[in-house]
């Protein structure tokens, strides 16, 4: 894609502006400022922050890295709803020529757009989220099927790009600020089922806590959201399940 | 401004929630009044007769609907939960059941 200039911008929208409010300020405090921004006929939220950028407030502050919805670093809210704006086309959210962009939800703001990560990522290792081998590299490497009930399960929670979107999405989250998230528990639900993984006791013990999936109410938000359509409301509910049959099995 | 709630499984979960709580209010003004069978039962018969208005018996079907709300919200959960079905068996499952209610119901109606 040719970098957009202003000059080009306001040929290709033919003078037409888009009404673009942005938060500024902190955790502390701040307010929705509003910025006219040249309609593109191609344009994405992160588009029209960084041209915001670039042309109107050099001094906005937002975070991104890939542009190709690889990166999960780019997530903000659109309209009041979590989303990975460098794949969200603005005609997708535009109501009446305005869209309103804030920092993610449930997380602290270091400023403006920026959301600060270290609770997700801190609740990620809460989770057991780290991975621990069960072979070293002088052994063998284990055989993985990858049609083996227990690798889909794995599998299906490996494209995870730790956007913080569905953590964003989830009122679980936001009324207990211990709630690992969908994120963190969907992580730990992927490595209980790899076979290349050994601390299984650990991830049920991490996951049955005080924040742990048990206090999913599976409203659903973390799977409705998930830019990649992942489940994990599912894997949570896995979790759910593993650590209840755990439960009873102890007992015996 | 759409907030990030709004979508079909958030509304079951806020539609499980309220119906148990407005049940849990409702019990034990339930068993208040049926334990007037025990101590005053003309003081029950009286509230027998007030149950006979309209507006009464509208209310029941509300109370009914909660009911219902509840036990399907219920089963629902716990399948969700304790059942790691694919999305196909589930619409099976739900296709099932709601065939079975439909003819339960009908053999029903027919018995009254």
């Amino acid at each position: 894609m040719k970098p957009v200039t202003s000059q080009e911008s306001e040929l290709d929208g033919q003078g037409v502006t888009l009404d673009v409010s942005v938060w500024r300020g902190t955790s502390e405090g701040g307010g929705y400022q509003r910025f006219e921004v040249p309609a593109l006929e191609n344009q994405t939220i992160l588009d029209v922050v960084s041209w915001i950028q670039h042309y109107a407030d050099a001094t906005l502050t937002y975070r991104f890295a890939c542009r190709v919805g690889m990166c999960g670093s780019c997530a903000m809210m659109v309209n009041g709803q979590p989303r990975w704006t460098c794949r969200t086309h603005v005609k997708k959210v535009l109501k009446a020529g305005a869209v309103q962009i804030g920092p993610l939800r449930n997380l602290p703001v270091i400023k403006d757009l920026a959301a600060d990560m270290d609770p997700f990522f801190d609740k990620w290792v809460t989770a057991g989220g780290a991975h621990a081998p069960s072979a070293t590299r002088d052994d063998p490497i284990p055989p993985v099927d990858p049609q083996d009930a227990i690798r889909v399960e794995a599998s299906a929670g490996i494209e995870c790009i730790n956007c913080s979107i569905c953590y964003a999405a989830c009122d679980t989250v936001a009324g207990n600020p211990d709630y690992l998230g969908p994120a963190a528990l969907q992580r730990a639900w992927t490595l209980l089922n790899d076979a290349k993984h050994d601390a299984h006791d650990q991830i049920l013990d991490a996951v049955s806590g005080v924040g742990g999936c048990h206090n999913c109410h599976s409203m659903g938000s973390c799977t409705v959201f998930c830019p990649n359509d992942l489940d994990p409301m599912s894997a949570i509910a896995g979790l759910k399940r593993e650590t209840a049959k755990s439960f009873f099995r102890r007992r015996k | 401004m759409k907030p990030a709630r709004a979508h079909p499984l958030w509304l079951a979960f806020v539609l499980h929630r309220v119906s148990g709580l407005a049940l849990a209010l409702f019990l034990p003004l339930h068993f208040w009044v049926l334990s007037y069978a025990l101590t005053a039962p003309e003081k029950l018969n009286q509230f027998l007769s007030f149950a006979e208005q309209p507006i009464v018996k509208i209310a029941e079907f509300g109370l009914i609907f909660l009911l219902a709300v509840h036990v399907f919200g219920g089963l629902r959960l716990m399948a969700m939960e304790w059942l790691p079905w694919s999305a196909p068996q589930k619409s099976l499952a739900a296709g099932a059941v709601g065939i079975a209610v439909l003819i339960s119901g009908t053999f029903f109606l027919q018995v009254v």
